[in-house]
């Protein structure tokens, strides 16, 4: 991943709106923009804004039928974000604390 | 923190604890104490032993690992497998006797540095995986 999508990808995540839009899309599948929002709860042309921003992102891709406009979401276009090591390195250094707590509970 | 070798990262956290190694070893092996530091499970020392560590599922998520006993060593060395989301792990402590306590060591390895590639495609498991994963991993309700 270059500098530029990185970019793309980090500004398209700072929004909750758009956020919550990726979201929706990667449980509920494929949906218009009339659907988009529907749920969006916000213009139409807000909704069509923050859509052309999470696919400068490649999160989402766009597909036209006739004249509705679907998208859908593009999970792995999140993949430069996940890093197992240091999500599980945050978890245990959480544990060994609680594990220290519960050596303190703990009868000798 | 990699084993080239091999061709997958481990990561190693390692803890003085001011306790002998007889409690950190209790801690680490009675279901009821391991609950209550790491997440519920049907946990028991003894080798081949297939268990689960349970935790509050997330959307996409089961909250489940599943696990078997490769290691019991008592006083000293226990490791596991450790399955979730199809990412197959170890997970390796070793105890270590010193001055006022114990040395606990903790190897988890087995990550491949491409491994959330199998997260591609239809399974879009993950993602909500990471979307919650303050909530996973955050040390908040788990």
């Amino acid at each position: 991943m270059n500098q530029a999508q990185a970019n793309h990808l980090f500004r398209a995540l700072s929004d909750p709106l758009r956020r919550a839009i990726f979201e929706h899309l990667t449980r509920q599948g494929e949906q218009t923009v009339h659907a988009l929002t529907c749920f969006a709860g916000v213009s139409q042309p807000a909704v069509s804004k923050h859509l052309t921003v999470l696919k400068r992102a490649r999160l989402v891709r766009r597909r036209h039928a006739g004249r509705e406009t679907h998208y859908r979401a593009e999970p792995q276009a999140l993949k430069p974000l996940v890093n197992w090591i240091e999500l599980y390195g945050a978890f245990w250094r959480e544990r060994f604390d609680r594990l220290e707590a519960v050596l303190e509970r703990m009868d000798p | 923190m990699s084993n080239a070798a091999e061709g997958t990262r481990t990561l190693v956290i390692e803890k003085f604890l001011a306790h002998p190694p007889e409690k950190v070893w209790r801690a680490l092996t009675e279901s009821q104490l391991l609950a209550q530091w790491l997440m519920n499970n049907d946990f028991r020392p003894s080798v081949g032993d297939k268990f689960q560590f349970r935790s509050q599922p997330v959307p996409n998520w089961s909250g489940i690992i599943d696990c078997e006993v490769l290691i019991v060593e008592p006083l000293r060395r226990l490791s596991y497998t450790w399955g979730t989301l199809g990412i197959d792990t170890a997970v390796l402590w070793i105890l270590t006797p010193a001055e006022g306590g114990t040395l606990l060591r903790m190897e988890h390895s087995g990550f491949a540095p491409d491994q959330n590639a199998n997260y591609t495609g239809a399974n879009y498991g993950w993602t909500k995986f990471l979307g919650n994963l303050e909530c996973v991993l955050g040390g908040g309700e788990l």
